[in-house]
């Protein structure tokens, strides 16, 4: 792990420092895991009111086509994703994976249609190798931008849409996944319908030296708390959303990982532009046989989180051999339980299965449970 | 007598009895508590047995028996609602209540001064 010294920061690192946080390094950046509120408050906070999030450490990038036509650079973007990019609209984004020839997942992203040219986010820990590996098979059709001036701030929750409205930041006709830009008091703002937390919620790519001044105007609002990134964790595992390099790798395919609702018709078998992106054998021959193993939601029976890493048993037999384990997993303070999610064989990946999770040398039940664990409130057409 | 341990224990002796639970500093590091096990009552234990297990939003930990004893009584209270530990941690936050067997080794636990140090 890097020492403190070579951490990064963002444009709000000082606001954090500010706000009373407690900084642990993440991906190579010094980021506020909680502030004086706590996880557990702070995440049912985000799902009361609204909570404001620094995301400014994941990658920024911009595709633009060097014809001048978007529908190259989404064309040249499906050879490294799997997701329809040819058919998204202007003003509209959706989520799409990097995939390896083998299979694999090489990061998860949202990727938006900005009229002219395609805008990405990526993660933090991913974000070198993905430009990397943009730049060496976009160059010829794209040129690659990566904005790093600019900061990436979430505001997620019911208040979200008021705070932005008293901000100036007109945004009450977006729908989720819609992706605006938009100049707030003369400042120009990309802004997405989205985010990482299961609420309705925004995520506001703007200016990195007017990030500061930002958060703090989105702070003052009524309802408006700063919230750390162990929050973040709980509110998308409730959300049943993957965290890259834990429930999703180099190590697991679309398939295993059930995201096979982010790869359109038209990339399927049989599709009009199907395949064509790294791993598309691989991945069509375990669509057509089923994969042997699922990413599924495990609720833990009792109060005990069942944390990343837990061994999964079928029953409680000594001799039983390991059939998974679990890839994120703790307190879920909306659900008031523990919650989880892992890997399990895909004759025990019904809703209701029972399964056990070794837990200090004791056999604790689980039962497999529908994603996600609280119903999104995202705000639909 | 307020005696404290290097693993941010408190000691509370009443007569014969001492009731053990973590130091307010313990529990803000430990963030907002989700879970906790407790002994069964008439446990006879040692220095540093793992008697208690705690979980926080962000991680499990441990909680050692301070001193060789036995458990004659634990705080069901903080089962049921584990925030308790961190709202209240040196009074309703308790964990167990133990007899000693050698009463004397109290006195070579950190009085509040010396913890205060520890903690700087």
């Amino acid at each position: 792990m890097a020492s403190e010294s070579e951490l990064k920061v963002t444009p709000l690192h000082g606001l954090h420092v500010e706000l009373g946080a407690r900084m642990v390094p993440f991906a190579g950046y010094d980021m506020p895991v909680q502030y004086p509120m706590g996880v557990m408050k702070e995440h049912l906070h985000t799902r009361a009111a609204a909570g404001l999030f620094d995301v400014s450490h994941m990658g920024q990038v911009e595709l633009h086509p060097k014809s001048g036509d978007v529908a190259d650079a989404a064309l040249a973007l499906e050879t490294l994703v799997p997701a329809d990019i040819l058919a998204l609209k202007p003003g509209r984004q959706r989520y799409a994976l990097f995939t390896a020839a083998d299979g694999g997942i090489l990061d998860d992203l949202m990727v938006a249609n900005m009229g002219d040219h395609l805008f990405l986010v990526v993660n933090a820990a991913c974000k070198v190798q993905d430009i990397a590996h943009l730049r060496a098979h976009l160059s010829d059709t794209c040129d690659i931008r990566v904005r790093d001036d600019r900061a990436l701030i979430a505001l997620q929750g019911p208040g979200a849409e008021a705070a932005l409205a008293a901000v100036g930041a007109d945004i009450s006709d977006m729908v989720f996944m819609d992706v605006r830009q938009l100049e707030v008091k003369g400042t120009g703002w990309t802004v997405a319908r989205a985010g990482y937390t299961g609420e309705d919620g925004f995520e506001l790519s703007v200016p990195a030296d007017q990030a500061e001044r930002i958060a703090r105007n989105l702070l003052a609002q009524d309802g408006v708390a700063p919230i750390g990134l162990g929050a973040r964790d709980s509110l998308r595992l409730e959300a049943g959303l993957c965290l890259y390099g834990h429930d999703i790798d180099t190590g697991t395919s679309a398939a295993e990982g059930a995201l096979l609702w982010s790869i359109q018709k038209s990339r399927r078998p049989g599709g009009n532009r199907a395949g064509g992106f790294p791993g598309a054998d691989t991945l069509f021959a375990q669509m057509a046989d089923g994969p042997s193993r699922l990413r599924v939601g495990l609720k833990p029976e009792g109060r005990a989180p069942v944390r990343e890493g837990t061994a999964l048993f079928a029953s409680t037999d000594a001799d039983a051999p390991q059939i998974g384990s679990v890839t994120s997993g703790g307190f879920g303070p909306s659900v008031e339980g523990p919650v989880a999610m892992g890997y399990v064989p895909a004759d025990l990946a019904a809703t209701g299965t029972e399964i056990f999770a070794e837990l200090r040398g004791k056999r604790v039940p689980m039962r497999v449970a529908d994603l996600p664990f609280i119903t999104p409130t995202y705000k639909r057409k | 007598m307020l005696k404290f341990t290097e693993e941010h224990e408190w000691l509370r002796k009443d007569g014969d009895t001492v009731t053990v639970g973590i130091t307010a500093h313990a529990a803000e590091q430990l963030g907002d508590l989700v879970f906790v096990e407790l002994p069964e009552p008439d446990t006879d234990v040692s220095k540093d047995d793992e008697v208690v297990v705690i979980e926080s939003v962000k991680a499990a930990s441990d909680i050692l028996a301070p001193l060789d004893g036995t458990i004659t009584e634990v705080n069901e209270a903080v089962v049921d609602n584990p925030t308790l530990v961190n709202e209240d941690p040196m009074e309703g936050g308790w964990f167990f209540r133990m007899t000693l067997s050698d009463p004397s080794e109290m006195d070579g636990l950190l009085d509040e001064e010396a913890y205060r140090k520890l903690i700087e």
